[in-house]
């Protein structure tokens, strides 16, 4: 198969992934367990995307600049900052910490 | 806040553009892969998996694995905003982990929406010009590392943890959560740790659950 065929293939299958969650019955959803899963579900979740962009590198993971980036973000959460500074700061550090010669 | 997480996530895709052609990738394959496929870390995957001279079927199995947490995604953001027909399709698209994030850290129905379709809209759109452009580009723009922009999405990410980490449980949980992430990140494919650490979440529910109910009929 050509390269354009699993290309479309694959943007099928993401699709497809996507829509199935959109498929789970409503009637499970009325559940009172689910609306209590699904709370600590983004918890686990969004917890889980902090640490993978955080470390992640290839087939494993690895501690550079983005640690001091995650640092200076908490600190900046603790003092109550808006998101956009907390945004700014994260890739500020980041930039920052690498121009001092961290990976 | 959507705005902030937007720009910062849209502009990694001029270095997804940039790497997808130099991995041998048409102009318009690449920017396929941004407008259709939709999922970051799917397309990163495809693209390294047959830049280090992996099979086509090896780049769609990875990149089909790692959109797998997306089913998850799609399932709360039915049960937070219940779209229909059109909408359906179209919330499917843009489910990813920052409309998702950007939906459930917000407490009422609609800053829930606004966030999910802010978010969602916002970065196709953003994500598919950047890549059209880095693909145009091509090497130069290739380091998005340079600007701090990965800084920029963890900060993100966290600033969407924040505001949920205000009790002893949930703190607890999203370090299980993290450590379960970082730990099993060299012992299982890309993509399975974050699903497993959504089972963790899972059954943490599920036991809290079943320890209030053992309680309570210990009470009557």
């Amino acid at each position: 198969m050509s390269m354009w065929t699993w290309v479309l293939l694959a943007c099928a299958a993401a699709f497809a992934l996507k829509l199935l969650g959109y498929s789970v019955p409503a009637t499970w959803l009325a559940h009172p367990l689910v609306g209590r899963i699904s709370g600590l579900l983004t918890i686990g979740l969004l917890a889980a995307l902090v640490a993978l962009n955080t470390v992640s590198y290839e087939d494993g993971f690895v501690f550079d600049a983005r640690l001091g980036a995650l640092a200076a973000a908490a600190v900046a959460l603790m003092l109550r900052a808006p998101f956009i500074v907390v945004v700014l700061i994260g890739a500020l550090s980041a930039a920052g910490l690498r121009l001092l010669g961290l990976p | 806040m959507a705005a902030s997480i937007t720009l910062a996530v849209s502009l990694y895709g001029i270095s997804f553009g940039a790497l997808a052609v130099a991995a041998g990738f048409s102009f318009w394959q690449t920017t396929a892969l941004s407008v259709l496929m939709f999922t970051g870390g799917s397309q990163f995957a495809f693209i390294g998996v047959v830049a280090a001279g992996g099979s086509p079927a090896a780049a769609f199995s990875s990149a089909t694995l790692l959109g797998v947490r997306n089913t998850l995604y799609g399932i709360q953001i039915k049960a937070l905003l219940r779209p229909l027909g059109l909408k359906k399709l179209l919330s499917a698209q843009v489910t990813i982990d920052e409309s998702m994030a950007a939906a459930t850290a917000q407490e009422t129905r609609p800053e829930q929406r606004r966030g999910f379709w802010l978010t969602g809209i916002g970065i196709w759109i953003g994500w598919s010009a950047a890549t059209a452009i880095g693909a145009l580009l091509g090497d130069a723009m290739a380091d998005p590392e340079a600007f701090g922009l990965d800084g920029a999405v963890v900060a993100a990410f966290l600033g969407l943890l924040w505001p949920r980490l205000k009790a002893r449980e949930p703190w607890a949980l999203a370090v299980v959560a993290a450590l379960v992430t970082v730990l099993t990140m060299p012992l299982a494919p890309a993509g399975v740790p974050i699903l497993i650490a959504a089972a963790a979440a899972i059954l943490w529910g599920l036991l809290a659950a079943r320890m209030e109910r053992a309680s309570q009929e210990a009470d009557a």
